[in-house]
């Protein structure tokens, strides 16, 4: 390389030629194959949107929205049939609710541990074996809910609560497919929280302890605050998961739409509907067929507008350094 | 040092820099027969020092004669490296701070710190200088009046005092320095260990720090690591010096402390050849 630069070295008179050797045609190519992929993702979105649109506006020529948002009966393929989607959405909301119970407070507690507390051996042996959790296919935990939780839900209830929250609940609930959708939600909430908690400088831990901090303080005062956006965002994941999550509350929440968000009641979540209503033979242009299209757009629009709220709020709260 | 960009701290010139503070003879921390081992690696070998009170004591020697990792055992930093050994005794008051029934935590909070690259909480100005007081549950009877002194003590209100509302990283680099020394006397501790505070300023930002430690040395005791023997010679009343020693074996080098006495003395009339090869740039 040296030679062939005082070989190049120009006389005074010489002019240099600085164009490109090559065309570097190649380049061009990984370039124009990046792209492609890069904007495939942006294109099935788009298509999805196409997808659902056009039934979704089909189902509204039949039934008005306000039937669909106000009234609270759910039988769209009885005659009469029953548009009040108030009651899946309730059965979606009352899952969702018992998953992040267990799942915010777990995952996060278990991100904290990970990263501040855990030594490299307790963190080598966890870390694989949360991602493995997080591999299992949802089916397995939705017989893992209906054949092992919800017995020991109906045997051990709490009976003593008050009303009919004291009721053991039956052979489908919102507690029991909730209960292992958390469990299924952890490992997503602490991988993607560690992974943002690792992230903050060793600075500022240092600055911390050299104050005379306790490891809990270190933690939540100043690991927490400047991880923040980074455990929304695993929030946001699992919230999203939850939300759209379809095989666990298929099988242990059985199909009943209720409009409850007590735990021990089996109700019908909008996803579980969808996958109801998707297996049998409902026929193409039924209102039943629109009907599905039509929940799958609120699933769509409620989780866009969940997100946009949860970017809005991390960038008012997070704490940036540098 | 006209160019000083903070009014309130006085310019200190040349001369009266290198004014020594008349020795108070007590000793507030001592390491004897001081080793450390990283893993299987012997980072620092039998270091024996004695630290007086409102004093300045610099730590100087090449790059890996062990002289931050002596500072880090002082108050116990170096307990947050997995691998890291002590052996010997690290006294505070005639207490060995290693001792089973010493809590770090306690350690730190009489023993502060300021460390190399400026770490100030992605909090406000005002949450920074607070943050000690309030975790370590300190009685402020009135925290505005708190942060204030601190950050008067720590030469930065006037440039700050408009703005505590703002985030630390909005100050340049040298103003956040300062603020990361007002943060450690918020909690009035006995000790400041700095590690190579001013490493990463410039000449002005330096010097503005260097002032503020000769003012804090009138209330505390301060222990410095730096690589700038300027730095040494021009802010501390005594100087330790450091090498590091190859294994014959291994070619692993260990920190060893070679002289230890009042700066003058270490700079004019270094009684050993290798602290004089080093003062005088003929390290090799």
């Amino acid at each position: 390389m040296s030679a062939t630069l005082m070989t190049d070295r120009p006389t005074e008179s010489e002019r240099i030629d600085l164009s490109a050797s090559s065309p570097r045609r190649g380049e061009k190519v990984i370039i124009g194959w990046l792209f492609l992929c890069a904007a495939f993702s942006v294109l099935v979105t788009v298509g999805i949107v196409f997808a659902l649109a056009g039934p979704t506006i089909e189902f509204f020529r039949q039934v008005s929205p306000g039937q669909f948002f106000s009234t609270d009966d759910w039988a769209p393929s009885f005659t009469p049939p029953e548009f009040g989607v108030l009651r899946i959405v309730s059965g979606t909301l009352n899952v969702t609710f018992y998953a992040l119970l267990i799942a915010l407070p777990c995952g996060l507690g278990a991100a904290i541990y990970l990263s501040e507390y855990a030594g490299p051996r307790a963190r080598k042996i966890l870390k694989p074996i949360l991602e493995v959790l997080e591999g299992v296919p949802t089916v397995a935990y939705g017989f893992f809910a209906l054949t092992f939780i919800t017995p020991l839900l109906r045997e051990y209830w709490p009976t003593f609560l008050p009303g009919s929250l004291g009721d053991p609940p039956g052979v489908f609930s919102a507690a029991s497919a909730g209960l292992v959708m958390g469990i299924m939600i952890i490992p997503t909430v602490a991988s993607v929280s560690q992974d943002a908690m690792s992230a903050v400088p060793r600075g500022l831990r240092e600055a911390a302890y050299g104050i005379g901090s306790t490891r809990m303080q270190v933690a939540t005062r100043v690991v927490v605050p400047a991880a923040l956006s980074g455990i929304v965002a695993s929030f946001i994941l699992g919230i999203s998961r939850a939300v759209g999550e379809t095989m666990i509350v298929l099988i242990a929440a059985g199909a009943t739409p209720n409009l409850t968000l007590l735990p021990n009641e089996s109700v019908q979540t909008m996803t579980a509907f969808i996958g109801q209503a998707s297996t049998g033979d409902i026929a193409v242009g039924t209102i039943t067929y629109y009907t599905v299209f039509a929940v799958g757009s609120l699933l769509f629009v409620s989780t866009l507008i969940l997100n946009t709220i949860s970017i809005a709020l991390v960038r008012r709260y997070r704490e940036t350094y540098e | 040092m006209t160019t000083t960009p903070h009014p309130k701290a006085t310019p200190h010139p040349q001369a009266a820099r290198r004014s020594v503070a008349p020795p108070t003879g007590v000793s507030v921390m001592e390491t004897v027969g001081l080793n450390v081992y990283y893993g299987g690696f012997h980072a620092v070998h039998d270091v024996d020092l004695g630290f007086e009170r409102n004093e300045i004591t610099a730590l100087i020697g090449p790059s890996g004669c062990g002289k931050s990792t002596v500072l880090r055992c002082l108050n116990r930093m170096n307990d947050l490296i997995p691998a890291a050994r002590v052996k010997g005794q690290v006294k505070y008051h005639g207490q060995d701070v290693y001792a089973a029934s010493v809590d770090p935590i306690e350690v730190r909070r009489r023993i502060g710190m300021v460390f190399q690259k400026p770490n100030p909480f992605p909090k406000s100005i005002y949450d920074n200088v607070a943050y000690g007081p309030r975790v370590i549950g300190m009685k402020v009877p009135d925290m505005d009046d708190h942060v204030e002194q601190c950050l008067r003590r720590a030469a930065l209100w006037d440039e700050v005092k408009d703005k505590l509302k703002e985030s630390g990283y909005s100050l340049s680099g040298g103003q956040q320095q300062r603020l990361c020394i007002a943060r450690a006397i918020a909690t009035q501790p006995d000790v400041i260990l700095m590690d190579e505070p001013c490493s990463a300023l410039d000449p002005i930002a330096t010097g503005a720090i260097e002032d503020l430690m000769i003012q804090l040395r009138e209330e505390y005791t301060i222990i410095i690591v730096t690589h700038n023997m300027q730095q040494a010679a021009r802010v501390s009343d005594r100087t330790a010096f450091f090498t590091a020693r190859p294994d014959e074996t291994t070619g692993n080098r260990t920190g060893l402390l070679v002289e230890y006495g009042l700066t003058s003395q270490i700079f004019e009339n270094p009684s050993d050849q290798r602290t004089e090869d080093y003062i005088s740039g003929r390290f090799g």
